[in-house]
């Protein structure tokens, strides 16, 4: 808690800020597409959306594995906190897809590869939500809901791999993609990304702040459940004595 | 090893002396397959196409049906208590189990498939590889399952609570099931590949399913 008193302003403010500069370069600096128009700047809130997507869920993986090896308490608050948080890029990963795909692609929705794997993720998002709410053992739901989060992030691969394809030249591995239209990715790519300065920077910084807004809101979710856990001892201890109290009149 | 084949003998034994499970499995199956003629209109070019699709997701959704049983009974009149405190690795009793659901609902469902197939106007020269696919196929669906009624036990209303969180797992499965039969139908290219990626998939879920599911059961019995 001492940690996350300093630590959750600065966050707060660092993203504040980031956003803002990368805010402004999106929609001030960065050049149109010549072919795209002014619709490719959905690109700033889609691309860092569906990293913190991805990323969410490898922390959320992470923080599983500490309660599950090292036992410690705080792992399952970590991992109870970042559920949500990660569901929500994937939504909005998924909603600016498809806001994105309308003016390109000449519909809201197509089966194409990436945006079904998205979508697939979002369900093991929603997985790990109903299992933890379907419990009244907290101690319990957190560690089975850690159980179901490293099996996901098992089959995540497979399910990847099976829905996008995968192809390594140099082992003769090529696995066709199920169904594609979306570019590959292009900013993570061996031999330097495709994009242009002009458009990567910008993207970079959105991305920056996008995870630091990720990290901030963590932490106050973080600190919101010991809370809550606190009150909860809390009352539990109050209502123990109370009824110690009652026993003891009830004796005299 | 006797313990394993202990389970795995009783289980058997439970499962086909009761009969409601399989039974319950199979007219689900038939019942889902002929409502998607009435739902889509009964173009028998049109159903052709679609059948290998109708036919895997009726059967993944038939086979959801039972895999609350796989601990639910044992857990409920506590024989599972016992069972996991006699000294058997509580992997092999996993192992065991599903091992038992897919013999009593994966094969059935399986040989079920190409019967069906005549209500879609399925290919009939495709219908061994749709056969096989499913026997493979069903192992996976089998032995992931377990997880999730293992990770359900203690939880309220678990029956959709299962399929939320089982349906994502079974996508490789699906594709690779669905991708080896629509090559089997349209002959250029070998449905090898696929056959072979499902076959993998459903051995990794073989290993990986006992592990996920007695951590899971661990948590929950004495």
């Amino acid at each position: 808690m001492a940690f996350s008193r300093i630590a959750m302003p600065t966050l707060s403010v660092l993203a504040a800020v980031v956003l803002a500069v990368g805010f402004y370069l999106a929609f001030f600096v960065s050049p149109e597409d010549y072919q795209q128009g002014q619709t490719v700047k959905i690109m700033y809130v889609h691309v860092p959306s569906a990293w913190l997507a991805m990323m969410g869920y490898g922390f959320i993986a992470l923080s599983s594995f500490g309660l599950l090896v090292f036992r410690h308490p705080l792992a399952d608050v970590s991992a109870k906190a970042a559920v949500p948080i990660g569901a929500a890029f994937t939504f909005l990963a998924l909603v600016t897809g498809s806001l994105w795909g309308k003016p390109m692609w000449g519909t809201y929705w197509v089966w194409d590869a990436r945006l079904t794997s998205v979508l697939i993720l979002f369900f093991l998002y929603l997985g790990l939500m109903a299992l933890r709410s379907s419990m009244d053992d907290e101690v319990t739901a957190g560690k089975l809901t850690a159980i179901l989060a490293l099996v996901g992030v098992v089959i995540l691969p497979f399910i990847k791999i099976s829905v996008e394809g995968l192809t390594i030249p140099w082992l003769g591995i090529e696995i066709p993609s199920w169904n594609t239209l979306h570019q590959p990715s292009s900013v993570l790519r061996a031999g330097g990304p495709k994009i242009h300065p002009s458009i990567l920077i910008p993207l970079l910084v959105n991305a920056l702040g996008f995870t630091l807004l990720f990290f901030a809101m963590h932490l106050k979710s973080m600190r919101n459940e010991i809370l809550r856990r606190r009150v909860r001892a809390l009352t539990m201890a109050e209502v123990q004595r109370a009824q110690a109290f009652e026993a003891e009149i009830l004796a005299e | 090893m006797t313990g394993f084949v202990a389970i795995l003998g009783r289980d058997l034994r439970l499962a086909l002396r009761d009969g409601g499970a399989m039974g319950t499995a199979l007219g689900f199956y038939l019942i889902v397959v002929s409502m998607m003629p009435l739902a889509v209109g009964p173009d028998l070019k049109m159903l052709s196409r679609i059948a290998a699709g109708v036919l895997w997701i009726a059967l993944l959704l038939s086979a959801l049906l039972s895999l609350g049983r796989i601990f639910e009974t044992d857990f409920e009149d506590g024989s599972l208590d016992i069972i996991a405190g006699c000294g058997l690795p509580l992997e092999l009793v996993v192992a065991a189990k599903s091992l038992v659901h897919w013999l009593t609902t994966g094969i059935p469902l399986a040989l079920a498939a190409p019967i069906l197939g005549l209500l879609l106007n399925f290919d009939l020269s495709a219908t061994p590889f749709l056969v096989a696919t499913m026997l493979v196929g069903t192992v996976a669906i089998s032995f992931l399952g377990a997880i999730a009624a293992a990770l359900t036990l203690r939880a309220r209303k678990s029956g959709v609570l299962v399929a939320v969180m089982v349906l994502p797992l079974y996508v490789p499965t699906l594709i690779y099931g669905i991708t080896a039969i629509s090559i089997a139908l349209t002959p250029p290219g070998s449905p090898w590949p696929s056959f072979l990626l499902l076959s993998a998939i459903s051995l990794a879920s073989v290993v990986l399913g006992p592990l996920a599911a007695a951590a899971a059961l661990r948590y929950q019995v004495q």
